[in-house]
């Protein structure tokens, strides 16, 4: 199944051994994407930096730049003020929000629902109107940077992100009833691409892909970062509601799951933000000392996290970026065989690769 | 050597096989746009709005550009059969025409075995189907022809069925005669029970919506469209059996596949909503005019025919897609037993 | 769930030799450094042993130390001989949340260390991908090639510090 096929989320080619319709062995090639990220970055200093994290995941831009500024402000060792915590939870869970909308619409068009694919992308639209008020761009932002944000959010930001709450929660019932429990969408995904516990765990699969196998993992209250402690939020898991536990169908649903729970977190976010400056902290020169430093945070895809070696200059020495996808996506070859072809790409959809972060 | 041959006669039937065709081309135009504009306003857009006065020139403007396509035939491609495919499919569609009951004056062929031979005329669809995919030099297309084929096959067992049953009720294969039967109000429907059967309508009808609701999921495999059009979306590659064509020759694929969804909704509406029966008198018979009764009758079956052909594009913007053996299965384990079933139960009904 | 020196002294009691295991702190981050010999052993040690259970690997990254000799070549560019690669494990339980970090340092001549896939399976493409851009060689992996550049790329290790591109690649000028 070649690099350009419609349904595999972008250039990916998968190599199948087939017996008639069952696969006996896939394999997945990659690095059609590959942009040389890691060799720039030791040619950049930190702050220049921001950008090409953009685009490494590039449906959630505001949760890259969350994680690579996590990992420089460990090796700073600084103090940010506390509306601009509050600011990078309001953005990224609204862009987790975003990312889950794409990723359930286009599994449903890879699966054959058209429909659903308009509606998810018409409510995007409204997530992406909320950014383009904030920091003016629409997908790739340069918004976070070293120790603050770069604008404050606009006045009537809160007011309009409130409507989009009450406006977003009766769609999502919408979705389900038009998508999750059809009949047809049932069939084609329960019991297909079933990933056992042991076998998650011992590939490192993460975010929704490891919630939907059951496992209560989720970075944001096993190992916190920033101000998550603050809010109560429940950690939506698979129970094998349609067919067996870690099948695509509750993989799905568990995304599903987390648009309400980030839903909860913006509603409390929303009434606790405090007044500050939001560009008080950020160094004038980001030189850091000398040493390693890794900074993991949730990113709607599973677990993103940046491993920065700094030698004490401008630049670093080595940026290695943790891509959740990359991690998932190895899983593939173990649990496809068995299948048949349109499972391929039912499974790829599950899984929700964006290849981006993998090929980086 | 006697007058066989007259020249009258063969442009009459020319003139009665023309009129189909001269139906089946404004129909697909109108069908084409009537799905693009349906499938927008479920999901929330607008559709084609540019091309004319609401984009009613949307087709036109198509059919244009796409005859102004460079006509590009693979290398390996078999040129004959390449060819000849679409030619045979939109012959299958086509024909099927000659046995619709449009009205009670004209009818394409009289023959008393109308419905049979509109099944087996669909089997020249399969045959084009596999013509398409071989002679495409391309591994998927093939695939995708082959799992067409086998659908088309298998579905055309509850078809028989609820034609059978049908046939037990009525001893007719004939469509007009079929249309006759369900005269005067909706209440003879066949839905309903047909005409003149007394006491054992009770027992039928229930019966005979499970058989109607089989027949329509049926043609609408036959007519490849989703939630069983595999064969023609996803299908490993860009688009199954029809991959490799372009220009006029997939217009021709696509102007019979609008043609076929129109027949099976023609066969729906001639079994069970009452063929060109109107639900309630006719405004020729009220007012007199006796000529008026047969173009009531036309616009009668057109409008049910129409309505069951937006149904179908209703069902294709909703529902996924069934995975081929998924649709197998449907067939096989569920319609064919329900439709054997059903048929017993007539065939006692009927006995009695 | 246990902290770093309780680990540093269960690892210490089981792997003799000295200079095999230490530990040190880079930043404010403390590791622990294993001898290439041993990687594989101290990591079923970790991944099967009741209270430490180290049952996922989080990230495995090879890192061109640039600590060797730096040798100046006619472009202006340096090549570097002497010094090491790194290879860094973050490792990490699932069951009983702790967390650790394991280096393990090969020469830059000979990068040659043991791959530990077998113990997790998330090593396999991340052992491919440190081959791949900084040229370490592990032993063991079921199908060790490059997994981001094409399969036949004979320029090199793109992340090591002295690489150049390559004039030609399969008849194409490569830096257009």
């Amino acid at each position: 199944m070649g690099p350009q096929h419609p349904s595999t989320h972008g250039v990916l080619r998968v190599e199948l051994k087939l017996d008639g319709e069952k696969i006996i062995e896939a394999e997945p090639h990659i690095g059609y994407l590959h942009r040389c990220f890691e060799k720039h970055c030791e040619a950049l200093t930190y702050p220049q930096i921001i950008p090409y994290v953009d685009r490494l995941d590039y449906l959630a831009s505001m949760n890259n730049e969350f994680g690579f500024v996590l990992a420089v402000e460990k090796l700073l060792k600084i103090e940010i003020p506390e509306r601009v915590e509050y600011i990078r939870v309001i953005t990224g869970e609204l862009q987790r929000i975003a990312s889950h909308l794409v990723a359930l619409g286009t599994f449903g068009l890879d699966v054959g629902a058209f429909t659903p694919f308009l509606f998810t992308f018409r409510d995007r639209e409204k997530i992406l109107n909320l950014f383009e008020i904030t920091c003016g761009a629409r997908l790739l932002y340069n918004y976070h940077w070293v120790g603050g944000v770069s604008h404050d959010l606009h006045p009537d930001f809160l007011r309009l992100t409130k409507e989009f709450i009450d406006y977003f929660r009766p769609k999502v019932e919408e979705l389900n009833g038009l998508l999750s429990y059809n009949k047809i969408f049932i069939e084609r995904t329960a019991n297909i691409g079933v990933i056992p516990v042991d076998v998650a765990i011992n590939y490192g699969v993460s975010g929704p892909s490891l919630r939907g196998s059951g496992i209560k993992w989720d970075i944001r209250k096993n190992d916190p970062y920033s101000i998550y402690n603050k809010f109560d939020f429940d950690i939506p898991v698979g129970q094998g509601l349609a067919g067996t536990l870690g099948d695509c169908w509750d993989r799905y649903f568990v995304r599903v799951l987390e648009i309400e729970q980030s839903l909860r977190i913006l509603e409390q976010a929303i009434a606790q933000i405090p007044e500050g400056d939001v560009t008080s902290a950020i160094p004038k020169r980001v030189k850091p000392n000398e040493g390693i430093s890794y900074a993991r945070v949730e990113n709607p895809k599973g677990e993103l996290g940046f491993f920065i070696v700094s030698k004490g200059g401008v630049q670093p020495m080595r940026v290695k970026v943790r891509a959740p996808s990359f991690v998932n996506l190895s899983v593939f070859p173990e649990i496809a065989p068995g299948h048949m072809v349109s499972d391929v790409v039912a499974i790829l959809g599950s899984l929700d690769i964006v290849l981006g972060e993998i090929d980086r | 050597m006697t007058t066989i041959f007259n020249v009258w006669d063969f442009l009459l039937i020319l003139l009665y096989a023309i009129i189909p065709l001269a139906y089946i081309i404004p129909f697909a135009l109108m069908a084409v746009y009537a799905e693009r504009k349906i499938s927008a306003w479920i999901q929330n857009r607008v559709g084609p709005n540019r091309t004319g006065p609401i984009g009613l020139f949307q087709t036109t403007a198509d059919i244009l550009k796409l005859m102004q396509k460079e006509d590009i035939v693979a290398n390996g491609a078999d040129k004959k059969l390449f060819l000849l495919a679409p030619i045979v499919v939109f012959i299958g569609s086509y024909a099927a025409y000659a046995a619709l009951p449009f009205t009670s004056v004209y009818i394409g062929t009289n023959i008393n075995l109308g419905v049979l031979y509109m099944v087996a005329i669909s089997g020249f669809v399969v045959a084009g189907i596999i013509f398409a995919g071989w002679a495409s030099d391309n591994k998927y297309s093939i695939m995708g022809s082959l799992r067409s084929a086998a659908q088309l096959v298998s579905y055309e067992i509850p078809t028989l069925f609820v034609i059978i049953s049908i046939f037990a009720i009525t001893q007719q294969f004939n469509l007009r005669e079929l249309s006759e039967m369900q005269t005067s109000n909706i209440l003879n429907w066949g839905i309903f029970g047909f005409d003149g059967l007394g006491y054992k309508r009770i027992l039928l009808i229930p019966v005979l919506f499970v058989l109607m609701i089989i027949l329509f999921i049926s043609t609408l495999a036959e007519v490849n469209r989703t939630p069983f059009d595999l064969p023609e979306a996803e299908s490993e590659l860009v688009a199954g059996f029809h991959t490799e064509y372009s220009g006029m020759k997939f217009a021709l694929f696509f102007l019979s596949e609008y043609a076929n969804m129109f027949a099976v909704s023609g066969l729906v509406t001639a079994f069970f909503l009452g063929g060109y029966q109107s639900p309630f008198g006719y405004l020729g018979n009220l007012l007199g005019l006796s000529w008026l009764v047969p173009i009531e009758q036309v616009l009668w079956f057109l409008t049910k025919g129409i309505l069951l052909v937006c149904v179908q594009i209703w069902m294709r913007w909703s529902l996924p897609r069934l995975r081929m053996d998924q649709l197998m299965r449907v067939c096989w384990k569920y319609l064919i037993p329900i439709g054997f079933v059903c048929f017993i139960y007539i065939t006692i009904v009927m006995y009695l | 769930m246990k902290s770093f020196e309780e680990i540093l002294e269960l690892l210490k009691s089981n792997f003799s030799g000295e200079n095999d295991i230490s530990s040190s702190k880079e930043g404010t981050e403390d590791i622990i450094n294993v001898s290439p010999s041993l990687i594989k052993e101290v990591s079923k040690f970790l991944a099967s042993t009741e209270g430490l259970e180290f049952d996922s690997l989080i990230l495995l990254s090879g890192v061109d130390d640039e600590n060797g000799e730096k040798v100046k070549q006619e472009d202006e560019s340096n090549d570097i001989t002497g010094g090491t690669l790194s290879v860094y494990y973050h490792i990490e339980s699932v069951k009983l949340v702790h967390k650790l970090i394991l280096k393990v340092s090969v020469e830059r001549e000979n990068p040659v260390t043991t791959s530990v896939s077998s113990v997790w399976g998330c090593a396999n493409w991340h052992e491919r991908e440190a081959f791949d851009m900084i040229g370490i060689i592990f032993n063991e992996h079921p199908d060790l090639k490059r997994i981001l550049m094409p399969y036949d790329w004979e320029g090199g290790y793109p992340l090591r510090k002295d690489y150049r591109n390559p004039e030609f690649y399969n008849g194409m000028k490569v830096p257009y």
